[in-house]
């Protein structure tokens, strides 16, 4: 019982990055635009929220509420550094996959350099505590209390109410509806009045919120609130786009996906800590590739059949036929 | 006159060519502005050296444009039939260690030792280049995720088997042992550098691919599914199998470049080139994007380009005199990049400042940058393209 608290336990903030950047790139993805640049996006995030969670590190706010902020931060940048991207897409018509990838490259020499300059290091290092021992009361409660309130972040409880979020605006707005449109058949949204540019700017700017938000809480749940620009988030933005597509670019799906790919990474990191594995006696690094593997084998089998949005990565031109 | 310059400015090299020095240009400018920020007074002399401290050093610069030539030729490739192969890292890390292996593990006559390496090189690219054509081809896959996923495994592997050879490992460096000279390819010659004939065989290797893409039934067929793909199945082309083909050479050719990298002769005598497994993916394979993209895809132009990065990055590695980071220069080609994206608009608005007037003409292709979209009306195109590439060096400055 102990080994199944401890793996929910661990599998929880390894999921809630790759779930939310999912979520992000799913929303991308509907309205049209392939955002590979996910991976900056969250670098990006994860850096600025680390930034001020540093310059507020030491206050006398609480570590939770600095947490709450830094979210907001770096939302906020992972909007503006997604803009980057929508410009370049739906403005210039530039070859989507092309733009994520210089996106991608950018960010990691930034922070190199920024960080070199001003802390003489590779990346910025905070020292606030947001892990949760135990919620109050709920954390009291037999079996579900330690399975889901005891050793925690609040981080996956925000990410689990934007997971709600998502899905009810995907499927019950009219925005929802629309912007699916827009990642069908642009041309059939456009002639009903919708403003296709308009909706494809708004589907990259939340994946750049949801994105930044999942980068900082990758820093915080699975890097202890550091960023680097040589690991970076360690290929997750790729990961998440994985996810996504093995969720079918559908929200509850991607949930599901998310979990399982948190649980296989997580196993890779700690096998020490887990007997029955650890007897077994194979290499680490088979544990370190599982999840791209497992990712490859799902993909193989689950592309043949794709439910992909049809337009996406197509530059919209009204007057194309 | 007039009508000479109308000429020279509608064909595809000069847009491919102009676009490139404006994203090359634009690049520069993010580069000076950052330096600028970092520390006014040095900028100047910073910058300087940036544009033309690679002249010291011509010899590193044909010693380091090798390998991103390699990648830069196995991205471009790919690209002429409309394929994304973001896995010339993996293919790099692969062929490198099949090299490696071969360096360390086998003894053959010692004269033709660096040739089999070299093969072996090519052997582990073109493995892991089949891969990505494989899932694409037959199972649907998006090659731009099998690439990425790739690239992790083939570096998790690698790092793998090379930690656990003791014949290959020095576990007390945290590197690789030396290769034995044999297995180093023969030196050019140029003093303090590391130039070797791998530079001349990747001349021969680009020469022979532009011959390919342009004189042969199989490169026809490429560049025709780069064009459009429904047409050239409707035509009666095997796409998958050219798919599956084409991945490979592309992951060839990269492996070459790791090859290359990792048996160039040292300027120490009894040392030579090693590799750190530190679980980072090789960043030779994402240059190489910005050398495919800058060459707009041609063999002969990915040569110049990957000079001109090669040379770039030597520059850049000579900033540090003037206090400023080396990293400047991953933001200039990430920049340059991000606009070699959308070069194509970029390229048809300065054919345009030249005409001084608006005449609609079928718009110039330039297959690189957007090889998978459908051919928009000529049109709509001209009044949008005004524009958006004012506003995009308004945003670069």
């Amino acid at each position: 019982m102990d080994t199944l608290y401890f793996l929910v336990q661990n599998t929880l903030p390894v999921a809630i990055p790759l779930l939310l950047v999912a979520l992000g790139g799913m929303f991308s993805e509907r309205s049209g635009v392939i955002n590979i640049a996910l991976e900056g996006i969250m670098l990006f995030g994860a850096y600025f929220g680390c930034l001020f969670v540093y310059s507020l590190q030491g206050s006398a706010l609480s570590a939770q509420l600095i947490l709450v902020l830094a979210m907001l931060v770096a939302a906020i940048s992972g909007f503006l550094y997604s803009l980057l991207l929508s410009f370049a897409a739906i403005n210039m018509k530039s070859d989507q996959t092309i733009t994520g990838t210089a996106l991608n490259m950018l960010i990691p020499a930034v922070i190199l350099l920024f960080s070199k300059m001003k802390f003489n290091s590779d990346g910025v290092t905070t020292n606030v505590p947001f892990y949760v021992r135990k919620i109050p009361v709920l954390g009291d409660i037999p079996v579900i209390g330690q399975l889901f309130f005891q050793n925690t972040y609040i981080t996956i409880y925000i990410g689990f109410v934007l997971f709600l979020i998502s899905t009810i605006v995907l499927y019950k707005t009219r925005f929802g509806l629309r912007l699916r449109a827009c990642g069908e058949h642009p041309h059939a949204a456009d002639s009903v009045g919708v403003n296709v540019k308009k909706m494809r700017y708004a589907g990259v700017s939340i994946s750049g919120i949801l994105g930044g938000i999942g980068g900082f809480f990758y820093a915080v749940g699975v890097m202890d609130g550091n960023t680097n620009g040589h690991t970076g988030v360690a290929g997750f933005g790729f990961l998440a786009l994985a996810v996504m597509i093995f969720g079918q670019w559908k929200p509850g799906r991607i949930f599901l996906a998310a979990l399982f790919f948190a649980f296989l990474r997580m196993l890779s990191r700690s096998i020490a800590l887990i007997p029955f594995l650890y007897n077994l006696g194979i290499d680490n690094t088979f544990y370190k590739i599982l999840p791209y593997l497992v990712t490859m084998i799902v993909l193989a089998f689950t592309s043949k059949h794709s439910r992909a949005p049809k337009a996406e990565g197509i530059p919209f031109d009204p007057g194309a036929r | 006159m007039q009508l000479d310059i109308k000429k020279i400015t509608k064909s595809n090299g000069f847009s491919a060519f102009t676009s490139a020095l404006l994203a090359i240009g634009l690049g520069l400018v993010c580069g000076f502005l950052v330096m600028l920020g970092a520390s006014p007074e040095n900028s100047l002399y910073g910058f300087q050296t940036l544009l033309f401290g690679g002249m010291t050093r011509l010899g590193d610069v044909v010693y380091y444009a090798t390998p991103i030539i390699m990648t830069g030729l196995a991205v471009g490739f790919a690209f002429k039939m409309g394929l994304f192969n973001i896995g010339a890292s993996g293919q790099y890390t692969m062929g490198m260690f099949f090299a490696m292996y071969v360096g360390f593990m086998f003894k053959p006559p010692e004269s033709i030792h660096w040739l089999l390496c070299m093969l072996a090189g090519l052997v582990g690219g073109i493995l892991w280049g089949f891969i990505p054509g494989f899932f694409k081809a037959l199972l649907n896959v998006n090659e731009v995720i099998t690439s990425i996923m790739f690239n992790y495994i083939g570096m998790y592997l690698v790092d793998m088997l090379i930690t656990k050879n003791s014949t290959m490992y020095i576990s007390i460096k945290a590197r690789t042992a030396y290769l034995p000279a044999s297995a180093q390819m023969p030196s050019l010659g140029i003093r303090n550098s590391g130039a070797n004939i791998s530079f001349i065989i990747a001349l021969l290797i680009a020469v022979i691919l532009f011959i390919v893409l342009e004189m042969t039934i199989f490169g026809y067929e490429l560049k025709a599914t780069g064009y459009n793909k429904h047409a050239s199945i409707y035509a009666g082309m095997n796409g998958k199998r050219n798919i599956i083909l084409t991945m490979m050479i592309a992951g060839g050719l990269a492996g070459l470049g790791g090859a290359f990298y990792i048996l160039s002769p040292s300027t120490i005598p009894g040392a030579s080139m090693t590799y750190e497994p530190i679980n980072v993916i090789a960043s030779n394979g994402f240059t190489g994007i910005a050398v495919a993209l800058l060459g707009s895809s041609n063999p002969l132009g990915i040569i110049f380009s990957g000079l001109f990065i090669s040379y770039i990055q030597r520059s850049g590695s000579l900033v540090e005199l003037y206090g400023y980071k080396p990293e400047i220069i991953d933001i200039v080609i990430a920049v340059i990049i991000y606009f070699s994206a959308f070069a194509r608009l970029m390229g048809m608005a300065i054919p345009r400042l030249f005409k001084g007037k608006k005449s609609r003409h079928s718009e110039s292709h330039d297959d690189a940058s957007e090889p998978d979209n459908p051919p928009e009306g000529p049109g709509e195109e001209i009044p949008a393209s005004d524009n958006p590439a004012v506003e995009a060096s308004g945003k670069g400055a």
